[in-house]
């Protein structure tokens, strides 16, 4: 078992996004062992307010040192509030990636995007097996 | 911004510059250089219009001499030793070539002469073209590219074009096999077209069963082409090489050759008769002309007669036939359906006439030997290293190899503490990190240029490296020791970004 | 066997630790109906003998040590301090690779820094890349840039028709697969036809500074418009002339580019030459190339290294949004030489010298019958001359006379057929100009 945190109300892509429902609004943001991978993440841009995005479809992406990772929404929908905080402040993904470190909340048109994640569980299992 | 200042002038315990920046230097008034008066009447010069300030240093000619003489001697460069860096080809530069550089009919010669004027040029350029064509077999060669990038970019925009002329522009992907250099698929997003990657097998190959798939699938009639590395970045010669081709020209792709490792190929194989359709040279990698810390490069492009009338230009062609009197004239031209000019002017003029000078001195056997001693000194290399490093691919290669830079029994250690060591033992490292199909990759091309002894003085510092790695792991972990620096902070570079220093900056932009 | 040092002795050592018989059997991956084909090159030639054949190609070309040069139109004849070609040559720098191992190239990336600090010093930008392959691909590479500020929806670059030629067709070929729009230089539109072009789908404006015709036009109203419609103003500035005129920065430009050659770079026709590109704090980090920044190694001493290396090609590959890998770096370090050389007082004096001389051959030529000067907006060291005759024909009288005259402005501009495009640097003595108008005084 790693030393990252895995909210159990969160579910979980393999592409280390974490997605937070609530009704037809979905709140996204990289997880803990993300971050962790990433180490100092030093700059993110994402699409503005108002970009429609389809499931699979990249909503931005974060830089660390060394590495360039492109972020993807599980869901399609319209990209209703983006966190612009974090442009002046990125390493706040690092210290507080499940709070302060969310990126954008998506009206999401359908959620059948959220069935295909993993659940707390599985996530930290996958995690642990890489 | 954050600005330099604070690094200047931090506490009294910090160590200092191993050289003062240029602006730390010098006093107000002074002045490096000796201008003429002038000489005609001086006109009102409009005030309105002038800066105010002009942040420039203002260092003597001798202190200019010293901080340039100093910084240079931080720098490790082919002249000092082996450069074994893979896929960079760091073979010796011939110092003819630069004298001849430096000649005052190339060096001061305009690029907007009228043709009568530049046939010494335009002569030189139109024996190169042909040279490189038939080095590669090629029928048409434009050098009007700056470097291998924009090389690749130049072949990408013309296979567009030409499915475009065919009525074929839905065909838009390129396909690149994952141990590819990072500029083939930036270059396709570039040229507006999209990558298709595609795995390698265990022996290092392009999996041929995996292009088969995507060559008979969806995609078929989308497939634009293929960019291919040969020899692959692994230093290994695609075993089928011939069937790659063939799998792309069927599902009706063009067939791309990256020649950033054409020292490996030289007069033992040329890529047009293997049937590819375009491909880059690097001449500042096979054709010894220098990499300057960074560039200049050149990149020159060859192409089938069917993607010819595409090529950048302008190209050098025969104007007017020679005759009993008169040499040919030499002219610059577009080709017909040119994808256009990637550069002002003619390309980077002072790579070409290097590279002109080198095949010269080589010529027609001289050339294939090139080839032929830069894969016997891989090889070699290679041989020698395998008893101490893991090797991962059971075959010969071409003029580089790769080396796994890790060992079980020594975990802690990876293949980036082994080229910091390497500094140590005053040699520069190979390659790391790439291709990055391989993890904990050292990519070693030590280039035909390396006597024997040198390479037994490497073989024998990585076979103590070896040993360190397990007896004293943290002399690797913490080197170098005896290079002008040690490891430097890369994330505080990142994260305070001082790219520039305070004194150039505008008088309200400094903190 | 020139360049390759292997004794017979020695190759056949190292065939057996291999374990092969001879060279040749290395290649066996190569199919053996395409190994070791023929090769019809020219035999082998003695270095002395390459020396003599390079000398009289050389020699077959007309140029700036035999002729006196009234061309620029891009590609300018400066005096170049012999410290430059001195420096450039020390192997340590010219052949060192790319300064990817930081602790043993401090040489290259210091003196790439500096480059970077002057390069800002003179466009008034915030930071500096470590190169582009010329003027026209760094101007190429703006548009990128501005295109991806305006997060790929602004789709129309308005370019001005006084913008070099060149560089216009670089900027097409570059962004030939890209669904954008280029337009503004198909006409003659001044800055304020421009400005009209400007609306929301707009991702950038570009002028020249001085124009390719040698002019300062009018940019006071500029920076606000381009910056009302949220487009970014781009400038291509020649930089000698930046020694005497405004910053681009205080001009209210985003990005500056240009030609570096007139730093200390011969003509060479036409390359290696310098792409520089200078930019403010807040598009910094989409900047495309290497960049040097300052941090300090494991004893806390101050040293460089390449920075903000995620967005290149290497790392983020196909996402990366250019793909230079090689730039000119040699060609920085020359500029870097020489704008430390003249410093402050020595670039401004060859500004002067540049504006006066120009000024006087333009007061000369003006005069002559049949000769007119647009003297329409200020100049810097060229200047545009309405001629009696067609200007290829000038231009071989010139010739005759040991002078390499201006640009033909027709080829490239339909309304300007019989103009010449003339420089002035401060390589052209007052008798060289003299002699120039007194011949172009004799063809009218």
């Amino acid at each position: 078992m790693g030393e990252w945190k895995t909210p159990a109300e969160l579910k979980y892509a393999d592409s280390d996004e974490w997605f937070a429902v609530d009704g037809n609004v979905v709140t996204i943001g990289i997880t803990d062992y993300a971050q962790d991978q990433l180490n100092d993440i030093v700059y993110v841009e994402f699409k503005d307010a108002g970009d429609s995005v389809d499931a699979g479809d990249s909503f931005g992406e974060v830089e660390s040192v060394k590495a360039a990772s492109e972020l993807y929404s599980a869901v399609p929908g319209e990209i209703i509030e983006v966190n612009t905080a974090l442009e002046d402040e990125p390493e706040v993904i690092n210290a507080d990636p499940f709070g302060a470190g969310w990126m954008v909340k998506i009206r999401a048109a359908d959620l059948q995007g959220i069935d295909g994640l993993m659940d707390a569980a599985a996530y930290d299992a996958y995690c642990d097996s890489r | 911004m954050q600005n330099a200042a604070a690094t200047n002038g931090a506490g009294a315990s910090q160590p200092k510059k191993l050289e003062p920046l240029i602006y730390d230097l010098g006093a107000p008034g002074r002045i490096g250089v000796n201008l003429p008066d002038c000489d005609v009447p001086k006109t009102a010069l409009p005030a309105d219009l002038l800066r105010a300030d002009l942040a420039l240093p203002e260092v003597g000619e001798v202190q200019v001499v010293r901080h340039f003489v100093k910084l240079s001697k931080l720098n490790y460069s082919i002249d000092q030793g082996l450069y074994p860096l893979g896929s960079c080809t760091m073979k010796y530069n011939p110092k003819i070539n630069e004298d001849a550089a430096r000649l005052p009919g190339f060096a001061q010669l305009h690029p907007l002469t009228d043709g009568d004027g530049a046939q010494g040029a335009l002569f030189l350029m139109h024996e190169l073209q042909t040279w490189l064509g038939e080095i590669s077999g090629f029928e048409a060669v434009s050098l009007s590219p700056a470097a291998g990038a924009q090389g690749e970019f130049a072949g990408i925009l013309m296979i567009r074009q030409y499915h475009i002329d065919r009525g074929e522009g839905q065909r838009d992907i390129i396909l690149v096999p994952n141990s590819a250099h990072g500029t083939n698929p930036a270059t396709v997003t570039m040229a507006g077209m999209s990558v298709r990657e595609l795995p390698a097998d265990a022996q290092g190959n392009v999996d041929l069963a995996a292009l088969r798939d995507v060559c008979a699938g969806d995609l078929r009639d989308r497939i634009a082409g293929m960019m291919i590395t040969v020899p692959s970045t692994l230093g290994l010669f695609e075993a089928t090489i011939l069937d790659v081709v063939e799998a792309v020209h069927d599902a009706g792709g063009l067939m791309y050759m990256d020649g950033a490792n054409m020292n490996a190929l030289m007069g033992a194989v040329k890529p047009g008769q293997l049937g590819f359709d375009v491909m880059h040279y690097n001449l500042h990698k096979t054709f010894s002309t220098p990499h300057g810390g960074g560039g200049p490069g050149s990149g020159a492009v060859g192409v089938t007669a069917a993607l010819a009338p595409y090529l950048p230009g302008p190209v050098v062609a025969v104007i007017e036939e020679e005759n009993e009197q008169e040499p040919p004239l030499y002219g610059l031209v577009m080709p017909e359906k040119s994808i256009g000019r990637l550069k002002a002017f003619q390309g980077n003029f002072g790579m070409h006439l290097r590279a002109y000078a080198y095949i010269r001195v080589y010529g027609d056997a001289g050339i294939r030997d090139v080839t032929r001693y830069a894969v016997l000194n891989a090889n070699y290399l290679r041989a020698r290293l395998m008893a101490t490093y893991k090797v991962p691919y059971p075959r010969y290669c071409g003029h580089e190899f790769v080396l796994e830079g890790h060992f079980d029994d020594a975990e802690d250690v990876h293949a980036l503490d082994i080229s910091k060591r390497l500094m140590d033992y005053g040699f520069h490292p190979p390659t790391n990190y790439f291709p990055l199909i391989m993890p904990e990759a050292l990519l070693i091309e030590p280039t035909e240029t390396e006597v024997k002894e040198d390479l037994d003085a490497f073989v024998a510092a990585m076979e103590r490296i070896a040993e360190e790695a397990r007896s004293e792991p943290e002399t690797l972990l913490n080197a170098p020791h005896t290079a002008p620096v040690r490891r430097l902070d890369e994330v505080k570079a990142v994260k305070e970004l001082v790219l520039c220093c305070a004194p150039a900056l505008p008088i309200g932009a400094r903190d | 066997m020139s360049y390759i040092p292997h004794t017979d002795a020695e190759t056949r050592q190292m065939l057996r630790a291999i374990g092969v018989d001879s060279i040749d059997d290395l290649f066996e991956a190569v199919p053996a109906a395409h190994r070791f084909p023929g090769l019809d090159l020219p035999a082998p030639m003695s270095e002395m003998d390459v020396a003599a054949e390079m000398l009289a190609i050389s020699e077959a070309n007309d140029h700036a040590g035999d002729f006196a040069v009234f061309r620029g139109a891009g590609a300018y004849h400066h005096f170049i301090p012999s410290v430059v070609n001195h420096m450039l040559l020390r192997g340590e720098f010219y052949t060192a690779y790319t300064p990817y191992q930081p602790e043993i190239s401090q040489g290259t990336l210091q003196a790439t820094y500096e480059y970077q600090s002057m390069m800002c010093a003179l466009t008034g930008m915030d930071a500096a890349n470590a190169s582009h392959y010329d003027g026209a691909t760094s101007l190429a590479e703006a548009v990128t840039v501005a295109l991806e500020a305006g997060r790929r929806k602004r789709k129309k670059i308005i370019l001005s028709h006084a913008i070099n030629p060149q560089y216009r067709e670089v900027v097409r070929a570059y962004h030939l697969g890209r669904d954008i729009r280029i337009i503004g230089d198909r006409g003659r539109g001044e800055v304020v036809d421009l400005m009209e072009m400007l609306d929301d789908n707009t991702a950038m404006l570009a002028v020249q500074y001085p124009n390719y015709f040698g002019q300062i036009d009018d940019f006071s109203r500029l920076a606000e418009a381009v910056h009302a419609s949220g487009a970014l103003l781009v400038f291509v500035a020649n930089p000698i002339a930046l020694s005497l005129f405004k910053s681009p920065g205080e001009l209210g430009a985003d990005i500056v580019v240009g030609e570096g050659q007139p730093l200390g770079i011969p003509l060479g026709y036409g390359g290696p030459y310098l792409g520089y590109f200078a930019i403010r704090q807040k598009y910094v980090r989409r900047i495309a190339g290497r960049i040097i920044g300052e941090t300090v190694d494991a004893d806390g001493r101050p040293a460089f290294v390449m920075t903000l290396r995620p967005r290149e090609q290497d790392i983020k590959r196909e996402r990366a949004s250019s793909n230079i890998c090689t730039n000119q770096g040699l060609m920085a370090l020359a500029a870097s030489i020489y704008l430390a050389l003249m410093g402050k007082n020595g670039l401004r004096q060859v500004g002067e010298l540049n504006y006066h001389k120009a000024q006087y051959a333009a007061d000369q030529i003006d005069r002559l019958d049949g000769y007119s000067v647009d003297r329409s907006k200020p100049f810097f060291n060229e200047f545009v001359v309405a001629c009696p005759r067609p200007v290829a024909e000038i231009n071989d009288e010139l010739l005759a006379e040991g002078i390499i005259g201006g640009v033909d402005l027709g080829e490239h501009y339909f309304h300007l057929q019989d103009h010449m495009l003339v420089c002035v640097t401060e390589t052209n003595s007052k008798a060289e100009i003299d002699r120039l108008a007194e011949i172009l005084g004799g063809l009218n």
